[in-house]
């Protein structure tokens, strides 16, 4: 017996719709039977998630302030997926982006008036999250060096040089890590609870890339890039320069994440800003399709997975490992589901009378 | 139409959520009434079974629920990072009725003073840190005086003089650590050397791991450590050397390797905390306990440390309680300038701010 995967040459809408529902409620299935031998009841467990992540109006905000950077991270990392060019970097870039929004913040905001300040922090983050992915972008562009192991690489890099500043040279006095908090005029306004206006910036990205994507020549020429290079070099799309500019833009909206993050919530470089953003958001640019708006929805469904997972220990009283093994088991369906969509299964049997099947 | 139908989708798919959300699980939130229990929750940076830091403040949460039966509720939540995620952990169960908030590490201090300014009807405890409210305290015990002791212990049993100390970060209280040990090692021994390695971490089981094979590279014998692991001592064993562990007594754990480890009892400072709470007669404070409070002690030594040892520890443990502690001049620092006068004694204040290391330590703090 043979089981043989066939491209699907056209995705039909039942697909399309039944496939993610049948594999949201297999990872519920799997989740369950998880929780069931650890001996917590399934349903108030998932009760006790859906409530901890949207059960009032502040822990919704809560959801909202996990969502944003997964949102924008998302989105980054959307861009460069689309040319096949596999951005594994997004925590690097956000880092950075924080990183140097905090220097801005910190070091250079004496004396200027308060709405230049906010302004020059973010703009900061883009650009530290543009370079950090525009190096790979050349490298991949005009030497054709493998960009994921540079991009997950630089992540590295990025890490350790935040962590060197927030524990060694901009650590403030009296603590273990930990810059000093920032001058009020640098903070990022929130709109509820601990949201910020980070969210505005992924609605507004989210719409403008939609209408780049679907309606401009530069997201066709991306599109073509990514199906078919050959094909898009016949058409005279100037691949290099294409990819330096998207992927320049890729990093610069993942270093507007890190900055939104230190700017809108910690206010200050510290401990707890890479925290696997953007590991999660090539999930959820993966879950949404890749498409901006739907990015917007997944990246509040994987949020409030993880702020409800904090009621696995809290309200359930199961360990840690629980909540993350649970999490994943979550994940695995809804990413293998896209298998379905995508292709074919056909089971090829050995025919009874055949002389294949003597042999 | 493709993308429309996901965007409906998944606007189907979380209205979905946030309506079950709203309609089943609203959990009663709110403050408790006589006959219901006190109710606590604790904030582990690590998890119980680090068998270290975390592993004795659950002791102490478990002496607790022993004391107080169903009188005192206790719950934790375990592996939460020291960012902004603390915040939301706390204010949950500050919004869900907890009278009193325990945070077992220094990075929360100050999400657990933003949450704790606008809950002034709950009592929040942060220990080791140094930011107070009318409803925040502070508790942390002088861990100091029994790691001097457990220095006398490895001065006496290093053969070659080389003693490797993994140290999580350059602050004051680990600072603090490293000199009182160094003290307690050249006080036997003064030819012997205490080595310095930082890991930046307080709970990272393979980093504690990397930073004690490299102090054995280097030539150690024994290794001390201010972790929350039993890594660094597991390393040791391995190797063949001996060690000093620290928080729990990790001898248990690993093995009569570990020659003896300056060790925490929170039970009984959660105890008279909690029972405060539950009277109404808690009050803000700065609980610094040592020796004489029970809340630090020297775990019981390893067969392979002698009588003579034991009697030199045992001796040293007196003149601690007698009121000579261990920051009592004349003392030398690293750079061989003063640093505590003959017949001076360093004020609390002092120590709490220590960033300079005793002559006999080989490391460097990082400047700022």
């Amino acid at each position: 017996m043979q089981i043989i995967f066939e491209k699907r040459e056209s995705v039909s809408r039942q697909a399309v719709i039944l496939v993610p529902i049948v594999s949201f409620l297999v990872s519920l299935l799997f989740g369950a039977i998880l929780l069931a031998l650890s001996g917590a009841n399934p349903f108030i467990t998932y009760g006790a998630m859906f409530s901890g992540a949207f059960g009032t109006w502040n822990r919704f905000t809560e959801t909202l302030v996990k969502a944003i950077p997964l949102m924008l991270t998302g989105l980054g990392v959307s861009i460069a997926f689309r040319m096949r060019f596999w951005n594994i970097g997004a925590e690097g870039q956000l880092t950075l982006g924080g990183v140097a929004a905090a220097g801005v913040a910190l070091y250079l905001s004496q004396g200027l008036p308060g709405w230049l300040v906010l302004l020059l922090c973010i703009l900061a983050g883009c650009i530290a999250g543009a370079i950090w992915a525009g190096v790979p972008a050349i490298l991949k562009a005009y030497l054709k060096v493998d960009e994921t192991l540079t991009t997950l690489m630089l992540n590295y890099v990025a890490i350790l040089f935040s962590e060197q500043l927030y524990y060694v040279s901009w650590r403030a006095p009296g603590y273990n890590s930990g810059t000093a908090p920032f001058p009020e005029t640098a903070w990022l306004p929130r709109i509820a609870g601990r949201a910020h206006i980070g969210l505005f910036f992924a609605i507004i990205l989210a719409g403008i890339l939609w209408f780049v994507f679907n309606r401009t020549r530069w997201g066709f020429e991306l599109k073509i890039i990514g199906e078919n290079q050959t094909a898009a070099r016949y058409l005279g799309i100037d691949i290099e320069r294409n990819i330096v500019l998207a992927i320049l833009l890729s990093g610069a909206i993942s270093g507007l994440a890190g900055a939104s993050e230190v700017l809108g919530i910690a206010r200050r470089l510290q401990q707890g800003l890479s925290v696997g953003y953007g590991y999660t958001a090539i999930i959820v640019a993966w879950m949404a399709q890749l498409n901006p708006i739907v990015i917007l929805f997944v990246g509040i469904l994987m949020a409030a997975l993880l702020v409800g997972g904090d009621q696995i220990q809290m309200k359930m009283r199961l360990p840690a490992a629980v909540g993350l093994v649970l999490q994943g088991m979550i994940l695995i369906p809804m990413l293998a589901g896209s298998i379905f969509t995508e292709y074919h299964i056909r089971i090829i049997r050995p025919q009874k009378t055949g002389v294949e099947a003597e042999a | 139409m493709k993308r429309k139908f996901w965007s409906v989708l998944s606007l189907v798919v979380i209205l979905g959520l946030v309506l079950t959300g709203c309609g089943g699980g609203a959990a009663p939130d709110g403050g408790g009434s006589a006959d219901e229990p006190y109710k606590v929750a604790l904030v582990y940076i690590g998890p119980p079974g680090d068998l270290g830091w975390t592993y004795e403040h659950d002791r102490g949460r478990k002496a607790v629920e022993e004391k107080f039966g169903d009188t005192v509720e206790t719950t934790y939540i375990e592996n939460v990072e020291e960012g902004p995620d603390s915040a939301r952990v706390m204010r949950q169960y500050a919004q869900e009725g907890y009278d009193m908030i325990f945070a077992t590490s220094f990075g929360y201090m100050d999400h657990m003073y933003e949450v704790a300014q606008e809950f002034p009807d709950v009592k929040f405890e942060h220990c080791s840190g140094f930011k107070t409210l009318d409803n925040m305290a502070t508790y942390f015990g002088r861990i100091y005086q029994p790691r001097y002791l457990s220095g006398i212990v490895a001065g006496k049993m290093t053969q070659n003089n080389n003693i490797g100390y993994v140290a999580a970060f350059p602050i004051p209280e680990v600072i603090r650590g490293i000199n009182a040990f160094t003290l307690g090692v050249r006080s036997v021994n003064p030819d012997a050397e205490v080595h310095v390695v930082w890991t930046n971490t307080w709970y990272d089981p393979v980093i504690e791991r990397e930073a004690a094979v490299a102090l054995l590279d280097g030539g150690a014998d024994i290794i001390a450590q201010h972790q929350d692991t039993t890594e660094p001592q597991k390393a040791a064993q391995e190797r063949g050397a001996m060690s000093i562990g620290y928080d729990s007594d990790m001898r248990a754990f690993v093995g009569d390797t570990v020659l003896t480890s300056p060790i925490w009892n929170w039970g009984s400072y959660y105890i008279n905390t909690i029972q405060a709470g539950k009277d109404g007669k808690w009050e803000t404070h700065q609980f610094w306990g040592g020796l004489k409070e029970g809340v630090v002690e020297l775990a019981e030594m390893s067969p392979k440390v002698p009588q003579d040892v034991r009697d030199l520890v045992a001796a040293a443990e007196k003149e601690i309680l007698d009121g000579n502690d261990v920051f009592c001049g004349p003392i030398t620092a690293q750079d061989g300038s003063v640093f505590v006068a003959e017949g001076q004694c360093m004020s609390d204040g002092d120590m709490l701010g220590m960033s300079v290391f005793v002559e006999g330590v080989v490391g460097t703090i990082p400047e700022d």
